[in-house]
């Protein structure tokens, strides 16, 4: 399995070396698919290292706003109108989420905190099959995106681009956010020592609500980039994304943003070229592959791929 | 006295799965089913405590072993004739093998504990999320093998002509048993070897436990159980892939948490608990009378209620509600194991 990961690796590697056209094509689209999982990447790992918290419901944040685009297609809004409805709603959740059922849980184990975020999760998730129904809605006003532009030959759908540089934009502004203002800075000493930041007065509770609504910007991001990928709006929409960035962030490191975004990259990225390189008879064992993968990783780097490596077992 | 307060931490989880037998051997046909759903509920919680609880690592890999259970009992018990309808790609051996109830629910049990076995001999290196996402990776790739590989199984298709034979009689001793091998395995001495790498890692290795054997013998103890109750699952209603994938994970460890995850006594209270809580609301749904008040929730809304409440009940008591303590007489002088072992 990993021989034949790594020959597809190999691979496309030459083959966008070579300038192969239908290569090309399925590079920039993983690479666009890994910006993407970035941005999740950030969101989730940003609230991990601030509250230690695996946010589960990250992923029905996105298609909250998913749904929220979608209406406002439905409605014939301007775009615009749509992306703001969009990020309101993102933000409104996530606000809520954090003060109604993070904030009392801060000081619980790991485990309960999941396990209620799982508890959103599935809230979220069947309100909105009581409201829109199984089989969901289509938010359509930005599929122009999709249309590819020509460049140098070669057929880049605009939506590929469009997220690339999204990200990378998006990913900038943070690090100037986390370097260069004191709520950065905040942030940074609360992920490093939530308690000693506390006591050198961190104000526990902005820098948890930062987090969470910087997050939910992402999540905002994400949602208006993959409704143009895939207009269908489900109540599971975004779900499998989730859990492969989920994943991803661990097998990047969990405990630097830094190593979890990487991760998050990564995963999208492979997913992407796999998903080109797989013949199609295999495509459905794509998930498989992928998860095979992960636990190979964690087998030989526990602690993260990028994570500056640790003693496993903690000394008394 | 300690064996007296033994016999009450196992009669008293036992009693409750009975009494819930009992009283759903009284109810009318129609309100069986959700008895039957709950005593399953209270075998896979159980099956999925014997390693989460004792062990403290949080695992989402334990419906694999459940779904394994639910094939091979599934595909097993299908009569021969009508095995081609459903799958037609079938092994040879597997389309021209039959066999009964209580053989279909052993094999179940053998596949889950062996497939645990197999896949805890690497991943029970791991701890923490490390091991979290590695066991919801298992489960990842089994789902996807199951969905798509015919040779095994159904593949998409829902099973069919699996012989019904889970009644409330079969629910109620399963479930029993099922209580009985964990209390025997966590009162055992392996069991109490891995309590103690749960309380503190450090000191357990100090005195010569094992964390890697100890967390292994019970990963395949909790498949086995787990594999047994998915066998008892597919005898109950026919069902498909997406039945034993996600939501059947959560709603699982949910009511291990809500219930107490360190205390088998939490497992059952949990089990039942949400169990109840969900066939209170699909009859709600349906429309209800309570004391001349006729109640009637949109269709749909039982999941958002159980939801919320799963959320209120970690946000209220994050303890679980047990506290994740077995049941004590005496109740003081006892309380000394502390609610948070499940962190790591």
């Amino acid at each position: 399995m990993s021989g034949l990961v790594a020959s597809g690796l190999v691979a496309s590697g030459l083959g966008s070396f070579a300038g192969d056209a239908v290569d090309l094509q399925v590079q920039v689209d993983a690479i666009s698919l890994g910006a993407i999982f970035a941005l999740m990447a950030v969101g989730i790992g940003l609230v991990f290292g601030v509250m230690r918290l695996v946010n589960f419901a990250y992923g029905q944040l996105i298609m909250a706003g998913a749904f929220a685009l979608a209406y406002a297609s439905d409605r014939g809004w301007p775009v615009v109108a749509g992306i703001v409805l969009c990020f309101a709603v993102v933000l409104a959740l996530s606000l809520a989420m954090e003060r109604v059922v993070f904030r009392p849980l801060r000081t619980q184990s790991g485990a309960v905190m999941l396990i209620a975020t799982f508890a959103v999760a599935f809230l979220l998730q069947s309100i909105a099959l009581l409201w829109f129904g199984p089989l969901g809605k289509t938010a359509t006003s930005l599929v122009e995106l999709n249309r590819p532009v020509s460049i140098g030959g070669v057929d880049i759908r605009k939506i590929t681009i469009v997220a690339i540089v999204t990200a990378a934009v998006c990913l900038a502004l943070l690090v100037l956010l986390l370097n260069r203002t004191s709520i950065g800075l905040h942030m940074r000493a609360a992920s490093l020592d939530f308690s000693t930041a506390r006591l050198l007065g961190v104000r526990a509770n902005l820098v948890s609500g930062v987090a969470v609504l910087i997050a939910g910007v992402l999540a905002a991001v994400v949602a208006v980039l993959l409704t143009v990928q895939y207009p269908t709006v489900t109540p599971t929409y975004a779900l499998q994304e989730t859990i492969l960035v989920l994943a991803g962030v661990v097998v990047g490191g969990m405990t630097r943003l830094l190593s979890a975004t990487l991760g998050g990259f990564l995963i999208g990225y492979v997913s992407g070229l796999l998903g080109g390189a797989l013949p199609s008879s295999q495509s459905q064992y794509l998930p498989s592959f992928l998860f095979g993968l992960v636990i190979l990783v964690l087998l030989v780097r526990p602690d993260g791929l990028f994570s500056r490596s640790r003693g496993v077992v903690e000394r008394v | 006295m300690r064996a007296r307060a033994a016999a009450v931490e196992l009669l008293a989880p036992v009693a409750l799965v009975a009494a819930a037998g009992v009283v759903g051997g009284l109810v009318s046909q129609t309100n069986q089913i959700y008895f039957i759903t709950a005593l399953i509920s209270v075998s896979t919680v159980v099956a999925i405590y014997v390693f989460v609880g004792n062990s403290g690592v949080l695992s989402f890999g334990h419906i694999s072993f459940f779904a394994v259970g639910v094939w091979a009992a599934g595909v097993l018990s299908i009569p021969e004739q009508e095995k081609p309808a459903t799958m037609p790609y079938l092994f040879g051996f597997l389309s021209s093998t039959t066999v009964g109830n209580i053989p279909s629910l052993l094999i179940a049990a053998a596949v889950g504990g062996v497939f645990a076995f197999l896949v805890g001999l690497p991943l029970m290196r791991l701890s923490g999320l490390a091991a979290g996402i590695a066991t919801f990776a298992v489960l990842g790739i089994t789902n996807n093998v199951l969905r798509y590989y015919e040779k095994i199984g159904p593949g998409l298709n829902t099973f069919s002509s699996v012989p019904e034979t889970t009644d409330v009689l079969q629910a109620t001793v399963g479930a029993v048993l099922v209580v009985v091998a964990a209390f025997a395995y966590q009162r055992s001495r392996l069991g109490r070897q891995l309590r103690a790498t749960r309380e503190d890692p450090a000191a357990a290795r100090a005195v010569g436990v094992s964390i890697y054997r100890q967390r292994l013998w019970a990963f395949g103890l909790s498949g086995f159980l787990a594999g047994f109750a998915g066998g008892l699952y597919i005898h109950f209603i026919p069902i498909n892939v997406d039945a034993v994938y996600l939501d059947l994970t959560f709603t699982t460890l949910a009511m291990l948490v809500i219930g107490g995850a360190t205390s088998l006594w939490g497992a059952v209270v949990g089990a039942l608990f949400v169990s109840g809580l969900d066939s209170l609301l699909a009859e709600m749904e349906d429309g209800m009378t309570v004391l001349g008040v006729t109640i009637d929730l949109p269709a749909g809304s039982r999941i958002v209620v159980v939801s919320a409440i799963m959320a209120l009940v970690l946000i209220v008591r994050p303890g679980g509600l047990t506290g994740g303590r077995e049941v004590s007489l005496g109740g003081l002088g006892r309380r000394l194991r502390p609610a948070q072992a499940v962190a790591k």
